[in-house]
């Protein structure tokens, strides 16, 4: 229950902080791509002020014995590169470039410019199952 | 199609995001990457709190967007076929490599995950290639 609460919470922190940014102008984010083209640096402000924050916070929390209302902390357990990784790294990335949304812009976007975020969040709902399906087989 | 240079408002929202990402973890001990939350809602196992981490997000920039004049640009006619492929790639993308900006950019790479950096770094790289491509080689805006 508190932890449905701080999941909220959370979520609302992120979506304001995604808001105000203006990281949710898929105009922005493309034009912080477009690196040939007028820049928009704002993107590199965003994501080195969010690791500012949590990088040092992660450090102090990591050496709790556990989260304060989880039995523990849910981190990845592969920590070596490989195709699959950077594969997917980079298929994300063409995405990214062609639409100027990565997934919480889009789903914040459900607030700002929904004509835009439904068909797109269809699509990347779309491209997961797929993923999993051609992923999976082996 | 330019836009303007916001470095104090991207830095107050790099802020909180950091704040809601470290929040997260502090108290559930989990990562906030929204690919792998929202991949994860449409899944059998979905839990409550991922369905409110989501609901949040959105909750959260429109009260941002009533309560500031803040005066992004809305895109408008940007191609559809454009987008849904975009959204195909980055479903694709973020379920195969595990991650995205979020999960990959701003939570793996503070606690310094290996995997997280070379996916950032991937993920930056294809994006900028993919951007000048389609805006100055097809020129769709």
């Amino acid at each position: 229950m508190r932890q449905n609460t701080i999941a909220l919470l959370s979520g609302i922190i992120l979506g304001a902080g995604l808001a105000l940014s203006g990281m949710t102008s898929p105009l922005k984010v493309l034009a912080f791509l477009d690196i040939t083209g007028k820049w928009d640096a704002s993107l590199v402000f965003v994501m080195l002020a969010a690791i500012l924050v949590t990088m040092p916070s992660y450090h102090w929390i990591l050496k709790r014995p556990s989260p304060v209302l989880a039995p523990r902390f849910y981190l990845p357990n592969m920590k070596h590169l490989d195709i699959r990784l950077l594969s997917g790294a980079s298929i994300f990335g063409v995405g990214w470039g062609l639409a100027g949304y990565c997934p919480g812009p889009a789903v914040a976007n459900l607030a700002i410019n929904w004509k835009e975020a439904v068909p797109f969040l269809l699509a990347v709902i779309t491209g997961g199952f797929i993923a999993d399906y051609l992923l999976n087989r082996e | 199609m330019s836009t303007v240079f916001t470095p104090f408002h991207a830095t107050l929202g790099g802020l909180l995001i950091g704040f809601a990402a470290a929040m997260l973890m502090y108290f559930n001990g989990r990562i906030a990457g929204i690919s792998g939350i929202f991949h994860a809602g449409f899944r059998p196992g979905a839990k409550i709190w991922q369905g409110l981490f989501l609901v949040g997000l959105v909750v959260g920039t429109a009260l941002i967007n009533n309560w500031l004049d803040l005066d992004y640009p809305i895109r408008s006619g940007f191609p559809l076929s454009v987008l849904i492929t975009g959204g195909l790639l980055v479903g694709f993308g973020t379920r195969m490599g595990f991650g995205c900006t979020s999960g990959h950019g701003v939570c793996g790479i503070s606690r310094r995950s290996k995997r997280s950096v070379f996916a950032t770094l991937v993920f930056v790289i294809t994006a900028i290639i993919s951007t000048t491509i389609s805006r100055h080689y097809f020129g769709v805006y």
